[in-house]
């Protein structure tokens, strides 16, 4: 059905643009957007972030990808994301189904629907973009005529619960694998697609490294119990391991960072300076995943932001990474950036993830140059016992001395993140958050005396592929609790502002997370009832989650609140991060114990798998820890220290129970 | 120094905000290496001044901004080489069409425009139909609606605000349904008239509308002109001088 050119349905969707909320995040347009040209011999991509254009026009993941696809000759590349409530229902009631933003085509007239998932509470939304692209939302439905429904992305490491409304999972990071599964789809198309030719180019996919069909595997369970799951065919691997791109220096995309015409979040140029990090922050599946640290070579970090900032006219550039004051060199980096004379008026520097012990006054005075942006240090817990337990190895004199350098520099305020809910923790520990917030205000108030902290918390929600992923989730119950301790404690102190999230999402989180292949019908139902955008406080109701595991007969308590243990079989373990199961389990016990574990850029091995699984090094400019820099190095954290908490793991509660 | 440009909003870019189009245009000038101002203080912005707001989804063949130009750097800035320069970087449906320097004291576009044309294209609705009811409308001394201005509900005459008004005629809209189009004159001034209030006076159940601004009108002494009139030819090479005295 793709032979023929699909016509665009932008007169039809134009008298509907004006009854909605926010028409601009609907029309495309953004400096840097491509207008691709369609061909039959080409492999159309349809790139879908499944939440609010706001949020997922920045997405550089999909943005790299976006360009490389457009790069080639054998294929084209556009863009999609999630309608808002006002334009589903008016594409509904119309008749009219997803469309690309660029040449606002129907989304099923695409050869493959490629979804980006950051977070798993966007799984109902990538639900209602097949339905609504007018694609069957389960897997067995789909004919040779619909398109390959694909995903990658964070969440993708458990890909278990979408297994049977997405086809095909790319694991890892798609700069390589896109090209292989280009070519595969490309032999496809051109057979013409014919009746039972489906089953065939998803095997043929899935022999493609990195790529994961889950109707590819046989699972068996026992009663509540995983089993198995195993591969139905030789060709097809028993294990899907990661892709990972050996040199990021290789790969300086975006190139052209698309500018939206209307604001969204991080509404800058973003030019990623390093991937991957080796702190070991153990509830961090970012940071487990991403692994080896591969920096990217500051002169084409340099030719990057001066290039981006030229093409882009934005006046504001963030140095992403998933902790960017760890990239070597990175005081000479901001200072070239916010001095650059050939820079057109004024340059700002934002560094998301800061780590508070290599945030010097050095940084801090480079950052604050031009206009001083917002600041924000995780400590994450609110003790030194319990930063160990989590393996986040910031003393509170990094803090302190972190946020000394920033109010010296003119900041005035600040933002804490915390988690709550965190293996071991103890209220002495939760009370820790608000009493480091309290300390930071009165360093802030020698300086001004505006100085205000907010300080934010979060539920914690174990992931897969952390030595956490063993952790029982605290129940909402528990986590409101906390958070009452938490109010309590900051009510009595000026200056701190307390912020928290909801708990309820915390438990839908959980849910979706670590869930099995039988969590999809939970998912689908949520979607069925309505439950589209259950990141917007505005749309979610945890009921719907609660009511579609009690009608699938599953229990809330086996799959989010239980302790799980070492010998059972974990939904996510045929799919690879190259972290070792054992090294894992490993981490787990030194976090019950206490035990805290230096960053691995700079000392010996752990053999945590990775670089040894993948042949590929840590590419890391610097032979020493930046200024100030730590996790862990020169601090004594060999012995553990008293666990208060003890973990019981219970037997298996049957299915259904709770 | 400061440069009046004026600008055209077509097609898709209609559905940005005005918000959206100061945003497009801080990006643009920065793009094009235009040596723009900037405010003091701890947030310096860029000194870009807009005229009147038009509401998300309208076109108009008639927008207006001045930008300040630092004066250091403005000596080489050519006001007839400024709008192709610009609209280069400016998105599809955007296109900078004429720039002048304008003295200073020159009045600002907010309080210098005093009335707008506006081309009104209502779907589903036949001309005698919107022709008998603007003849009614016309007629009446007052014409009394209620409407939310800011969260604020109020009953209001808008009789005055229309300054002309007729049909023009059957028209197809873009997506092939019949309509009608009006051509009208609005003032700015004092409690002002949106197209879309006007439309909701003369045709029932709120029709879908397309609008296009085509004219912004400066009151000079009875007699009533563009701030940058389209159709004037530019004064010889280098700077482009006013049209007609201080716009």
């Amino acid at each position: 059905m793709t032979t023929a050119a699909a016509p665009s349905l932008w007169p039809r969707l134009e008298p509907l643009l004006a009854r909605v909320a926010k028409p601009a995040r609907y029309i495309g347009c953004e400096v840097g957007a491509t207008t691709p040209r369609h061909d039959p011999a080409k492999v159309s991509w349809l790139l879908v972030y499944p939440d609010t254009y706001e949020i997922g026009l920045p997405n550089q993941g999909l943005q790299i990808l976006y360009e490389i696809l457009n790069e080639r000759d054998d294929a084209v590349a556009e863009r999609s994301y999630a309608p808002w409530l006002d334009l589903d229902a008016e594409l509904r009631r119309a008749g009219l189904p997803l469309f690309s933003v660029d040449t606002h085509r129907p989304a099923g007239s695409f050869d493959v629907l490629a979804f980006n998932l950051s977070a798993e509470l966007v799984f109902t939304n990538l639900l209602n973009c097949v339905d609504l692209a007018g694609v069957p939302v389960r897997s067995e439905d789909r004919r040779p005529e619909h398109p390959i429904v694909c995903a990658g992305g964070h969440a993708t490491f458990n890909p278990e619960p979408l297994a049977d409304y997405v086809d095909v999972f790319v694991i890892g990071e798609g700069e390589e694998v896109v090209a292989e599964v280009t070519e595969v789809v490309r032999a496809w198309k051109a057979s013409g697609r014919t009746e039972g030719s489906r089953k065939q180019v998803l095997r043929a996919l899935a022999a493609v490294p990195g790529v994961y069909v889950p109707s590819m595997y046989d699972v068996d369970y026992d009663g509540p119990r995983l089993v198995s799951v195993t591969p139905r065919y030789p060709d097809v691997p028993a294990r899907v391991e990661k892709r990972a791109v050996a040199d990021l220096g290789e790969w300086p995309y975006p190139k052209r960072q698309l500018v939206p015409l209307t604001e969204v979040v991080h509404d800058r140029l973003n030019v990623e300076v390093f991937r991957g990090c080796t702190r070991g922050c153990r509830f961090c599946q970012a940071g487990m995943i991403t692994r080896p640290v591969r920096e990217r070579p500051a002169d084409q970090v340099r030719t990057m932001v001066r290039d981006g900032l030229r093409r882009s006219g934005y006046d504001e550039v963030a140095l992403t990474s998933l902790s960017t004051a760890d990239f070597s060199g990175i005081e000479r980096v901001v200072a070239d950036t916010v001095s650059d004379p050939t820079a057109c008026g004024q340059v700002s520097v934002s560094l998301p993830s800061l780590r508070v012990d290599a945030f010097t006054v050095g940084v801090a005075a480079q950052v604050s140059k031009a206009r001083r942006t917002g600041l924000t240090f995780a400590p994450e817990a609110g003790s030194w016992r319990l930063r160990t337990v989590i393996n986040k190895l910031i003393t509170e004199e990094d803090l302190y001395g972190a946020v000394e350098s920033a109010y010296s520099q003119g900041w005035y305020r600040m933002k804490l993140y915390f988690l709550t809910g965190l293996p071991t923790e103890t209220d002495d520990d939760t009370r820790g958050i608000v009493e480091l917030g309290r300390n930071c205000v009165e360093i802030g108030r020698r300086h001004t005396k505006r100085a205000s902290v907010t300080v934010s918390v979060g539920g914690f929600v174990p992931k897969s592929h952390t030595p956490f992923q063993w952790f029982g989730q605290n129940t909402v119950a528990e986590l409101q609790r906390k958070i009452g301790v938490l109010r309590d404690a900051a009510r009595k102190a000026r200056g701190v502002e307390l912020k928290w999230h909801d708990p309820r999402a915390s438990l839908a989180e959980g849910i979706a997370s670590r869930g099995d292949r039988r969590i999809g019908r939970v998912i689908e139902r949520v979607w069925r009832e309505g439950g589209t955008f259950q990141e917007w406080s505005e749309c979610f109701r945890l009921e719907r989650w609660t009511d579609a595991m009690a009608a699938e007969g599953l229990s809330v308590d086996w799959y989010v609140h239980r302790h799980r243990t070492e010998d059972e079989v974990l939904p996510w373990e045929h799919v690879s991060a190259g972290l070792h199961k054992d090294f894992l389990w490993q981490d787990w016990q030194a976090a019950l114990a206490g035990s805290g574990l230096e960053d691995c850029r700079w000392i010996p091995c752990y053999d945590c798998g990775v670089c040894t699984g993948y042949g590929i090094e840590h590419v890391v400019a610097s032979p020493t820890p930046p200024a100030g820099g730590s996790q862990g190095t020169g601090q004594d954290l060999g012995r553990g220290s008293e666990v208060p908490v003890r973990l019981q793991v219970r037997r298996p509660d049957p299915v259904g129970a709770g | 120094m400061r440069v009046r440009i004026r600008f055209t909003k077509l097609g898709k870019v209609r559905f940005t905000s005005h918000r959206d189009a100061a945003r497009i245009w801080e990006r643009a000038c920065r793009r094009a290496e235009l040596p723009v101002a900037y405010s003091v203080g701890f947030s310096p912005r860029p000194r870009l001044h807009f005229g009147l707001a038009l509401s998300t989804g309208h076109e108009s063949l008639a927008e207006y901004l001045d930008v300040d130009l630092e004066d250091g750097r403005a000596a080489g800035i050519d006001a007839v080489g400024l709008p192709a320069a610009v609209s280069a970087m400016l998105p599809d449906g955007m296109v900078a069409q004429r720039a002048m320097v304008i003295p200073p004291g020159t009045p600002s576009l907010q309080e210098a425009v005093t009335a707008c044309t506006w081309r009104i294209d209502v779907a589903d609705a036949t001309p005698e139909a919107v022709g008998a009811a603007l003849e009614a409308f016309l007629a009446a001394e007052v014409v009394l609606i209620d409407r939310e201005r800011k969260g604020e509900r109020s009953t209001d005459d808008i009789r005055p605000a229309v300054l002309a008004a007729e049909v023009d005629g059957a028209v197809e809209l873009p997506d092939g349904r019949a309509g009608t189009r009006l051509v009208v004159e609005l003032a700015t001034i004092g409690r002002s008239l949106r197209p879309g209030e006007l439309v909701g006076a003369l045709v029932p159940d709120d029709p879908d509308v397309r609008v296009l601004r085509t004219h912004q009108w400066i009151d000079a002494g009875g007699a009533r002109r563009e701030p940058i009139p389209l159709a004037a030819t530019p004064a010889g090479a280098g700077r482009e001088a006013p049209a007609g005295g201080a716009p």
